[in-house]
């Protein structure tokens, strides 16, 4: 059944995604070259103010993907490793905020960060603090509120690669006198290796194209591609920066994702 | 595994992990209840003037319909679409498979912030601004690759065995298809509409340049959150908590399950 | 469905014979099938027997219907069936895995081929309720096929097979994966519902004992060519050719050639007494069943045993003989079993030795 050499059935799905995702972005890519020239590559790239927006995302992707990493592995590692019950437990704990609308999340940290925020409120009434602590509108807020949105996406492929491990080599290893230390040193790592690096490679690219969290928590003071992006097009109407920028993005993430098979051609696929 | 000491740290480590990751979604509960008139914590008092003030608000239900109708539309699109997809991708043996199987994730990997410009651009010359066909249109571009991956998942575990002794008791292949094969794949097919409808219900970067005056509930929340932390707001966010709460609750019992997407 | 006949052959079932002339297959490079030909009679239960890789489940395949053969034809009674898909072809099958639907009852299971047939829905219950009392499951057919045990399950499917009368059974190594004692009930009952129906029946198995037990005739297959078509007796007793004389039983194999009439002298220099018949000269191949030897006959060997191994009814010798022959000894279990290196003397009666060329 559908095993024939005739791909009728793929052709509805195939138009949509002609008429309405490839032919729109090669359009809007296509803006970045108006008059003939690469000018707003230039301005992209060359613009010390646009370049430093460029180097500030990538500055943050780079440390949301190492907190992500510092917290997500033994989330991951615990939950694989551990009883159905608490390993149930976990994935509702992993996968509500998951699915909960980022928007949801991201106005609760807003709650939680700002000034008369509860956090703050909570230690200024306990005595810990007596001025509060500016984490809303600011680089540590977006961090924040960025980590706790991607954080799944590291949890998951740990969790996969931490369960793929043989116990019988864990086992074997222990037999042999190896320490617990040891063991998750030279047994553990070694062999989630593909899991972290899937889940790196997810979660930084996920964090270069991230609008939202940017948006609110920087109070626009964090400016990162994407919110750039959203600006050009809304507010200064500047539809060719805006392609260029987008088509930065755009190869940023493909070079990250070509480069991540590449090297993760080699173990076994995630 | 033995309660080493290692262990305790790392359970410790982890349940303030997991504390953290469930702590916003904690407390946008005490605030939607609060009977202060403005943002404040710890909350006075407890009220449901924040629930009320939602339901009571025409925008407010209507852009909560809008997403439904929107989700709606978007589960049925997408699979109606991308189910003959997964079997071509799966069974098929057609020459460009593997381009076809690119382009059907590449949704996925396109940041959507480009994606949302780009149809924005397009859906303005069209005239399709505001429209929720137009929306659902959009949005069935992002769901396809989740219907995709899980429908393409069920399809390589699925015993064709079974479709060749239909066909041998007298089964055509259409009947194939519909007594014994899509039966069969119902916990994907569940899971994949599930994921689609929450994909789109949720969904706020192309909503926010797509939907016009027509809001969906995303973006009537993103224009109040940059106007102002309007608790109300906590009131929509526990809704749709909940919401999803029933949904992933749905998926795992009627619908096949995440985890083993997550491998 | 049929009247219950209580005696053996063809009652007035839907069956009719099938010819396979010619059949060929090829898989890129590999000739899975070979030109081959076969009958096989209303009402008759046939054995395709062979090694993996013979062929065997290709030719099943060609005649269900899921494979197009490359050349040749299938006919079922007068009906050439070559070209048509396997949904029209009315044929019931069995595969090992059962392959029953698991969202549907064991009523649903059986009751599919022939809501596919549109039959009326009070037809159908009298058709299902009879098909599942034949298989002696009455009773079962609210039950899901996972609270099924294995024999039960592959009775389902032999229900699901038959009740829609089939002008043809095929069954495909149904009881590898049940054990043995379950394998030799079912065994029998399929035989007993095969002559029941009168139901014209193809078995593939590569078990021979299976296919000694149950079929009316064997067909031996070996890379994709068939080498013997025979009752089972002549199988067992006259095979054809090496193949078939090594695999089905167990066998003392040799060669040689008929050096006088009723003699043949093997290659290593024994004479041996056979059945005359064959003209002098000629090159042949002598088979002795392990069973046959007696202690008194026309052929003596003497010789030390290399091995012996105690079955419970029977010991299994191998013996060295003096003359350099070594043989597959069976004897049935009296006294104690000799022991490696012990002396032993065995005879064979020319009769009782088949020469093939």
């Amino acid at each position: 059944m559908f095993s024939s050499s005739r791909p009728w059935p793929a052709l509805p799905a195939f138009l949509l995604l002609l008429v309405f995702f490839l032919f729109p972005v090669a359009r809007m890519l296509a803006f970045s070259l108006e008059g003939g020239t690469l000018d707003w590559y230039a301005k992209a790239l060359g613009e010390g103010l646009y370049l430093r927006v460029m180097w500030n995302t990538f500055e943050i992707a780079l440390l949301v993907t190492a907190c992500c990493l510092l917290l997500g592995y033994p989330v991951g590692f615990l939950m694989a490793t551990t009883t159905p019950f608490w390993a149930t437990l976990g994935f509702i704990f992993v996968l509500l905020p998951l699915w909960t609308s980022v928007l949801v999340r991201t106005y609760a940290w807003m709650v939680l960060l700002g000034r008369n925020g509860v956090i703050n409120r909570t230690l200024m009434e306990s005595g810990l603090t007596s001025d509060p602590i500016p984490m809303l509108h600011n680089f540590s807020g977006v961090l924040i509120g960025m980590v706790h949105v991607l954080l799944p996406y590291m949890v998951l492929p740990v969790y996969g690669a931490v369960r793929r491990v043989d116990p019988s080599v864990v086992a074997a290893a222990a037999g042999l006198g190896a320490s617990t230390g040891r063991i998750f040193w030279r047994v553990y790592l070694p062999l989630t290796l593909n899991g972290i690096f899937a889940g790196s490679v997810l979660v930084f690219v996920l964090s270069l194209g991230f609008f939202i969290t940017p948006a609110l928590l920087g109070g626009g003071r964090v400016m990162m591609i994407a919110v750039l992006i959203e600006q050009q097009v809304r507010e200064a109407l500047n539809w060719p920066f805006a392609a260029a920028l987008s088509a930065v993005l755009l190869a940023a993430t493909l070079v990250v994702y070509a480069v991540a098979q590449r090297l993760g051609g080699q173990e076994a696929r995630s | 595994m033995t309660r080493s000491p290692g262990r305790r740290l790392l359970a410790a480590t982890v349940g303030v992990i997991y504390f953290f990751l469930m702590l916003p979604l904690l407390v946008v509960f005490p605030i939607s209840l609060s009977s202060a008139p403005y943002l404040q914590f710890p909350p006075p008092g407890l009220s449901w003037q924040w629930y009320e003030r939602y339901l009571d608000d025409p925008q407010w239900i209507d852009a909560t319909w809008r997403s439904i109708t929107v989700g709606c539309g978007t589960a049925a699109l997408a699979l109606l679409l991308g189910v003959p997809l997964a079997f071509s991708l799966v069974r098929g043996r057609f020459r460009g498979r593997a381009l076809v199987d690119r382009l059907a994730l590449a949704p996925m990997i396109v940041p959507t912030i480009i994606l949302s410009v780009s149809v924005y651009g397009i859906f303005a010359k069209l005239k399709l601004i505001g429209t929720w066909y137009g929306l659902v249109l959009a949005h069935t571009v992002l769901a396809l690759p989740f219907v995709v991956l899980v429908l393409s998942a069920g399809l390589r575990d699925f015993d064709r065995a079974l479709e060749q002794a239909a066909e041998g008791l007298g089964a055509s292949r259409w009947r194939t298809l519909a007594r014994v094969t899509l039966p069969l794949l119902r916990p994907s097919l569940v899971s994949a509409g599930l994921l689609a409808f929450i994909s789109s219900f949720d969904e706020l970067v192309v909503a926010l340049f797509l939907a016009g005056t027509n809001m969906t509930l995303p973006k009537k929340m993103f224009d109040n959150i940059l106007m102002e932390i309007d608790p109300t707001i906590a009131a929509v966010s526990v809704i749709q908590i909940l919401l999803v709460s029933i949904v992933l609750v749905l998926i795992g019992r009627f619908g096949r399950g995440l985890r083993d997407s997550a491998r | 469905m049929e009247r219950l006949d209580a005696e053996e052959g063809v009652s007035d079932s839907a069956s009719s014979e099938l010819l396979i002339e010619g059949v060929t297959k090829r898989f890129g490079e590999v000739v899975a099938l070979d030109g081959v030909s076969l009958k096989v009679a209303r009402g008759e239960l046939l054995t395709i027997l062979g090694p993996s890789g013979s062929g065997k489940t290709t030719l099943l395949k060609v005649v269900a219907g899921f494979e197009t053969p490359d050349a040749g034809s299938v006919r079922a009674g007068d009906s050439d069936i070559t070209a048509l898909p396997p949904a029209r072809r009315d044929i019931g099958m069995v595969f090992q895995n059962y392959a029953l639907f698991p969202h549907l009852t064991v009523h649903g299971n059986v009751a599919f081929p022939l809501e596919m047939r549109n039959v009326p829905r009070a037809e159908i219950e009298r058709r299902v309720a009879e098909a599942l009392a034949t298989v002696e499951l009455d009773g079962y057919g609210q039950r899901l096929p996972r609270q099924l045990s294995g024999g039960q399950q592959q009775r389902v499917a032999l229900a699901r097979a038959i009740v829609f009368n089939p002008r043809l059974l095929l069954l495909d190594e149904p009881f590898g994966a049940l054990d043995r004692k379950l394998r030799e009930t079912m065994q029998l009952e399929v035989r007993r519902l095969q002559r029941k129906l009168g139901l014209t029946t193809i078995f593939i198995t590569h078990d021979q004992e299976e296919a000694l037990v149950l079929s009316d005739r064997i067909a031996v297959m070996n890379r994709g060519t068939i080498q013997q078509v025979a009752t089972t007796t002549e199988i067992y007793e006259r095979p054809a050719n090496d193949f078939v004389a090594d695999f089905v039983g167990e066998s003392n194999l040799f060669h040689g050639s008929v050096s006088a009439p009723g003699e043949v002298t093997v290659d290593g220099g024994r004479r041996i007494a056979v059945p005359p018949g064959t003209a002098v000269g000629q090159r042949v191949g002598l088979l002795m069943r392990p069973e046959r030897f007696a202690s008194d006959g026309a052929n003596r060997f003497a010789g030390a045993v290399v091995e012996s191994v105690y079955l419970g009814t029977a010991f299994k010798l191998r013996l060295a003989c003096d003359d350099g022959m070594e043989l597959l000894v069976r004897q049935p279990a009296r006294g104690p079993l000799p022991v490696p290196g012990a002396r032993l003397e065995v005879a064979i009666d020319p009769d009782a030795i088949h020469v093939f060329q």
